[in-house]
């Protein structure tokens, strides 16, 4: 299948140092600190990510980046603009897939984004070419004189996607692009997000999706509580928290807790660290193979044994606990 | 050649507050275009219409003739056409501003991605004005044409009462926007319906405000529309004088406050 490519990305010089920077940034909502002191760069062209339970403060982040929501202390720059001063001009150059659709029901597919076009100032015409274009990029051509209402979720969200878009903004933001999307709509929105990178558009996404961040972002924070844990490249955060590889030990009918109980000390011995949940055991390890046959030595032997590597999601899990947050 | 100057002139223009209020604007413009408006805009036209007919030539036909302060008598129906003229300014953009603004806002969440682009609150509330204006203008010119059909009123008096029933729109429809922002569900909307009937019956609509005892005269000399009257009726009677001037500057103050608040309203719901 051809890739459709909306045409006229340019790359706009002279860009400063970092597109967005934020030091001790705050959000309060009454008493409460959604936004406890963030400090943070992205820089031009990068992807970035942003993890956290539900009500960590991503979008909260989010809001105050894209110049919809006022820090309540600390300083924010955004292409080197000041969000408050500059709030029109900063958001002429963003692109804004909030969490919340909030698409326009009354009006048309096609509506939605020459209508969206217009707020930006965009001709017309140059709108209703970069709508067509960009309905075919996100798959949506079919569905172009449509109502917004009766789409599925996934469609909706491919619009908002592609109504971001219209301005050709220099940053994307992305507040949980493919929550709610089918496999095959969401592996088309990886495909797009990382064709965007490809020409240089920097974005900034959040997700609860680990797997995705890890695919998708070149570097990525944790936050927690509205602060950030921990921060880096996903496969620089897997080293740094977690271990090489992963081995998940089943027991059967057998509860974890009294085989542990039974194995007491030695299972420290096969790993470097370990976990025990209420249906199996991880050992966290450099060495997969060797802590798999040394606990299937053990009395009970696991009755399945599961070597992976380990991925983001153990690192999330690690740095913000097992129990809900919200 | 010109169309290109012409294009580029206004290319610049839409990158403006003011190319950005008018995309506001024509936002609702699509959407009317889309959803069966059409109907909407009878009920409300047609509305005070019927007030017109029914008291202006039913009751006026037991009343008989009304005197002005001037001295000068004139038919019911040419006291109350005027009157209903201003009503008829006042409900499109009131009700559009209130309710529209409403469920736009509150419940629709139109604003909310509307503010992530250019747009500012400011922006939202002045395109959402000037489309509450645009329906008031539909329904002045509306009732005109049948003032003028009636013989209620001359092509001239028509063209001079218009600014001013635009002036009332304006008026009413920053007021609108101001009490949508303090509106929390659609039950609200039923005082604001009573306090906008009430003011239509006591502004001098019906009978020249010198019938009412003092203290009320201070509490209709307050309401909008009561200057609003005063604006079209001297207007379309040919009964000029200088108050009006204060009349026009109450309801631009009026609106212009109206707009101000509001904006700052939305802003703070908007921009948590
Ligand atoms: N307008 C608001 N008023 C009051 N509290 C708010 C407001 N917006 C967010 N919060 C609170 O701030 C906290 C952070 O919210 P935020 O939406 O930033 O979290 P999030 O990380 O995006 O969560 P999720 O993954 O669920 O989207 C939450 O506890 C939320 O209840
Ligand atoms: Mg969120």
């Amino acid at each position: 299948m051809p890739h459709v490519v909306p045409v006229g990305y340019r790359h706009r010089v002279p860009k400063p140092a970092s597109l967005i920077e934020a030091h001790r940034l705050v959000k309060r909502f009454g008493d409460f600190v959604a936004v406890d002191g963030v400090d943070l760069q992205v820089q031009p062209g990068e992807f970035f990510g942003f993890l956290g339970a539900n009500g960590a403060g991503k979008s909260s982040t989010m809001r105050m980046i894209g110049c919809v929501s006022p820090p309540s202390e600390g300083v924010l720059r955004v292409f080197g603009l000041d969000p408050i001063k500059d709030g029109p001009v900063i958001r002429s150059r963003l692109g804004v897939c909030p969490q919340q659709d909030s698409l326009d029901e009354e009006l048309t597919v096609l509506e939605n984004l020459v209508v969206y076009a217009r707020y930006f100032g965009i001709p017309r015409r140059v709108a209703r070419q970069r709508a067509e274009e960009l309905l075919e990029f996100v798959q949506l051509s079919e569905r172009i004189t449509s109502k917004v209402e009766p789409l599925s979720g996934g469609m909706k969200r491919r619009l908002t996607i592609a109504r971001a878009l219209i301005n050709e903004p220099e940053i994307l933001m992305l507040d949980e692009p493919t929550t709610g999307l089918d496999p095959q709509a969401r592996h088309l929105v990886w495909e797009r997000l990382f064709q965007l990178k490809q020409r240089g558009v920097t974005q900034v996404l959040t997700t609860h999706y680990m797997d995705e961040a890890e695919q998708l972002c070149d570097r990525l924070v944790v936050m927690d509580h509205g602060k950030i844990i921990a921060e880096g490249s996903p496969r620089r955060l897997i080293e740094q928290y977690s271990t090489k590889e992963v081995v998940e030990l089943r027991f059967g009918n057998l509860p974890p807790e009294t085989v542990a109980r039974r194995i007491n000390g030695r299972i420290s011995e096969h790993c470097e660290r370990h976990e025990i949940l209420p249906d199996r055991i991880l050992l966290y390890t450099a060495d997969g193979d060797a802590a798999a046959e040394a606990a299937s030595r053990e009395h009970p032997a696991p009755s399945s044994v599961l070597v992976r590597r380990s991925t983001l999601e153990d690192v999330f899990l690690h740095l913000t606990g097992r129990t809900l947050v919200d | 050649m010109v169309t290109a100057v012409l294009a580029t002139r206004l290319g610049r223009l839409a990158s403006t507050p003011a190319g950005r209020i008018w995309a506001v604007c024509l936002r609702d413009v699509t959407a009317a275009h889309s959803v069966g408006y059409t109907f909407l805009l009878v009920v409300g036209f047609l509305e005070p219409v019927l007030y017109l007919l029914s008291m202006g030539f039913g009751v006026g036909g037991m009343v008989g003739e009304v005197v002005l302060a001037d001295g000068a008598r004139v038919s019911y129906a040419s006291f109350v056409a005027p009157a209903m003229l201003a009503a008829s300014a006042m409900n499109g953009p009131f009700f559009e501003g209130s309710i529209g603004f409403f469920s736009k806002m509150r419940y629709r969440k139109l604003f909310d991605a509307t503010i992530s682009t250019p747009v500012t609150p400011f922006e939202v509330a002045a395109g959402e004005l000037l489309w509450s204006l645009g329906q008031g203008a539909m329904y002045s010119l509306a009732f005109c044409t049948v003032m003028v059909a009636l013989g209620l009123a001359t092509l001239g008096q028509v063209l001079a009462v218009l600014p001013a029933a635009l002036l009332i729109g304006f008026a009413f429809g920053g007021l609108g926007l101001l009490l949508a922002t303090f509106i929390n569900s659609w039950k609200d909307f039923d005082y604001l319906g009573a306090i906008i009937f009430s003011m239509f019956l006591f502004s001098g609509t019906f009978t020249p405000v010198e019938a009412y005892p003092g203290p009320a005269q201070i509490i209709v000399w307050l309401t909008p529309l009561y200057h609003g009257i005063e604006l079209t009726r001297g207007l379309i009677l040919d009964a000029l004088s200088l108050s009006m001037l204060a009349d026009a500057a109450y309801l631009v103050v009026v609106g212009l406050l109206g707009l101000w608040l509001a904006s700052r309203r939305i802003a703070r719901t908007l921009c948590r």
